[in-house]
């Protein structure tokens, strides 16, 4: 970073009366943080990287002892753990793809003249604001096989959501969807309103029809802000624990994070659950890579 | 500006040491949040107004308890001088140090005598009869039954109960005649449902369920002092048991699968199911009016035993032990011995908590005070736990994800879940070299 970007301090600020030069005020700010980085981020990484090569427990007396690849052989071979990372995958897909579909939907159906647009957009906007974990709570409640709105609304009867093995991950997907659709929305909305008229207007002086107009000008224009709309999506989606956690105990929605902290804190097998995590670390960074890559193909066009 | 700072750090360390002084007057138990915790709550007070020493009560969810305290354990925290701990955290707690050893105390008061032997057994030794104590019984408990009187004393339900199954409708004296009673009883037109069981396997509900059945059908765990597994947990008889557990969850209330003492008392709050699995700590919610509309027509009965006759029930309950990286462990053992008087023990039943103390649980007072304490005194002579090594959680953890998708998820046969946890816990057992 140079100095020389930085605007000259005031002479007669107090910062300047006290004696203190750019650089004093530069590093005030800078220096803290990446202490605080340090500390707290970069420290406990490589300390884990160091603890998944042990049969580190925290919650006993008895010293780490070296053993090196195993912990990871072992789990790489746990068919429960791959089970768990399929499990992770499917969740992924399914809610990505419905967040982008909805979300990028009602982007397009907002992107016009309408009345309230502002209103609106900020209604479609609340379930991001919520906490998580009051979401499952709630979306608990509805989807109740014997009270829950959602049975009543539908005429679904008792279907059960939750205790059903194969519909519990959908339930979850489908809280999660409408969760974060909004955000794939937003983003969606500020790549929608980027595009110059003049193409559209161009495209009707040559009779273009709605579908081609949508693949050739509209989606090659949103694709990088949507793009990284999906990157985020796919990196929290990856994480996701709490509204799995809350909302369902089934073996079939237990991704890889609730495993990762099953392992961690109930059992306390700290030297595994390291490695365990060093794997999800390094799947989630290859994944991001795969999409900036595409990202940066996307805008190289 | 190095000066100010020095000031500044005289100043904090002053107020610190000036902190900690105060605080040897005050002590903090850690508990899960539930209504037990209250009535403790109610009883330390007392020993405030008797000794001046402040105690408070402090409380987490259940979910979060074991997670929690482990945490502050694994840090050395000092937040808590006691904490009254599940019965499984023994191993773990003591051979990691964080619990103070209570030998000396437990024998100086004779406590093996005082108190009752089961809790003694699964809530203060460890490991098993080796005479070393860890903790000191505070609430005994164990899984009993709730159940709707007014359906089963309704004469038509009685008279079409006796055409269908040849027996009279009445508390069920066996595992057949509770899988009879809640077949009879779920009817899901009606919007009423057999039974109630604990299913969540977050934690160790699903496993205490199915350990009922396991338990009364004569199986075992396996043995815990040889750490041999296979041939118990995986026998005929366990077998069995998970069977027969699996046909109870045919007949719960819509989407039971994950629950736990919350859903299992609101079964019968609610009119939900005709009988109800819970611990006994629950129990006092059921006969109140306020928590529970149906509380005059609420029965209860102990497990019922298996085919074979045997008749034990899965223990819950908890003791008090001091916690090793507490700095008032002195005013704790003075507290303690408050605690054991049989005086204490007596007021602390009173409030509702259930009482470990041999002489109190003996008394006839105690025994009808409510409808459920001759129930609970007598289940807690037929109690058996999971294990308490400091591996549980692996154990727990494995249990848990074996058997779950069979009971609630249809998933394989009982043979094939229980002898794939039989080689999963000997493999565990082997890695921590237990029983080689």
């Amino acid at each position: 970073m140079s100095t020389a970007v930085m605007t000259r301090l005031d002479s007669r600020s107090r910062a300047a009366q006290r004696g203190m030069s750019d650089l004093t005020i530069r590093n005030l700010f800078i220096i803290p943080t990446i202490l605080f980085l340090i500390v707290f981020n970069i420290f406990p990484l490589i300390y884990s990287l160091g603890y998944s090569f042990t049969d580190f427990r925290a919650s006993t007396n008895a010293p780490a002892n070296f053993v090196g690849l195993q912990n990871y052989r072992e789990l790489l071979a746990d068919p429960f753990v791959w089970s768990n990372f399929s499990i992770t995958a499917k969740y992924v897909i399914v809610s990505v793809t419905g967040q982008v579909l909805v979300g990028f939907g009602t982007a397009m159906l907002l992107n016009r003249d309408i009345p309230f647009k502002g209103f609106i957009t900020t209604l479609l906007l609340l379930p991001m604001m919520l906490s998580m974990a009051v979401v499952g709570l709630f979306w608990k409640l509805l989807y109740d096989p014997s009270f829950g709105i959602i049975n009543y609304a539908l005429g679904l009867g008792t279907f059960e959501w939750l205790s059903n093995p194969d519909m519990a991950l959908y339930a979850v997907a489908l809280t999660d969807i409408w969760m974060w659709s909004p955000f794939v929305m937003l983003l969606s909305l500020a790549g929608l309103s980027a595009v110059p008229k003049h193409l559209y207007e161009a495209a009707a002086i040559d009779r273009a029809g709605p579908l081609y107009t949508f693949f050739r000008i509209t989606l090659p224009l949103v694709a990088p802000i949507l793009l990284i709309a999906i990157i985020f999506r796919t990196m929290e989606a990856f994480k996701t624990f709490d509204i799995a956690y809350i909302l369902t105990s089934q073996p079939t929605t237990e991704m890889i994070s609730i495993r990762l902290y099953k392992m961690a804190f109930q059992e306390w097998q700290t030297g595994r659950s390291c490695a365990l995590a060093y794997i999800v670390l390094i799947m989630v960074i290859a994944i991001t890579n795969i999409y900036v890559k595409y990202l940066n193909k996307v805008k190289e066009r | 500006m190095r000066r100010k700072l020095t000031g500044l750090l005289a100043g904090l360390a002053l107020s610190l040491a000036a902190g900690t002084s105060a605080l040897a007057q005050e002590l903090t138990i850690f508990w899960a949040e539930w209504d037990p915790a209250n009535y403790l709550q109610e009883l330390v007070n007392e020993y405030e107004a008797k000794t001046g020493v402040k105690v408070t009560v402090e409380t987490t969810p259940w979910s979060d308890f074991q997670t929690k305290t482990f945490t502050e354990f694994n840090a050395k925290g000092d937040a808590y001088d006691m904490v009254v701990g599940d019965s499984q955290w023994l191993g773990a707690a003591s051979t990691g140090g964080h619990y103070v050893d209570l030998t000396e105390f437990f024998n100086k008061h004779n406590l093996s005598q005082v108190m009752a032997p089961a809790t003694v057994k699964y809530y203060a030794e460890y490991p098993g009869n080796s005479g070393k104590y860890w903790a000191i019984p505070l609430e005994g408990d164990a899984v009993g039954w709730s159940y709707r009187k007014d359906w089963f004393e309704d004469p038509k339900e009685m008279e079409a109960f006796k055409a269908k199954y040849g027996y009279d409708l009445a508390v069920p004296k066996d595992w057949k005649a509770l899988r009879d009673i809640a077949e009879f009883f779920h009817r899901p037109d009606e919007k009423r449902y057999g039974i109630a069981i604990y299913t969540d396997n977050s934690y160790d509900a699903l496993v205490m369920g199915v350990e009922n059945a396991i338990f009364s059908y004569g199986g075992e765990l396996g043995n815990y002092e040889t750490y041999e597994v296979d041939g118990y947990i995986n026998s005929d008889k366990s077998v069995a048991a998970l069977e027969a557990y699996k046909e109870l969850y045919k007949f719960t209330p819509p989407g039971w699968a994950k629950t736990f003492f919350v859903e299992n008392n609101q079964a019968i709050t609610e009119s939900l199911a005709a009988m109800s699995m819970n611990y006994f700590a629950f129990f006092p919610a059921l006969v109140n009016e306020a928590s529970n509309p149906h509380a005059k027509n609420t029965g209860f009965f102990a497990n019922p035993p298996g085919p074979g006759g045997e008749q034990f029930a899965a223990l819950g309950g908890q003791g008090i032990s001091i916690v090793s990286y507490s700095k008032n462990q002195e005013e704790s053992m003075k507290f303690l011995e408050w605690f054991i008087q049989e005086d204490t023990q007596k007021r602390w039943a009173e409030l509702g908590g259930y009482t470990c103390h041999a002489k109190v649980l003996e008394s006839p007072e105690f025994q009808n005070a409510t409808p459920y304490n001759k129930a609970f005194y007598e289940t807690m002579f037929k109690v058996k736990d999971f294990w308490a090594v400091p591996e549980y959680a692996e154990l727990l953890q494995q249990m848990n994800q074996r058997v779950y998708p069979y009971v609630t998820g249809d998933q394989g046969s009982a043979k094939e879940v229980l002898d794939a946890l039989a080689a999963d816990w000997k493999a565990t057992f082997a890695k921590y070299g237990r029983g080689q």
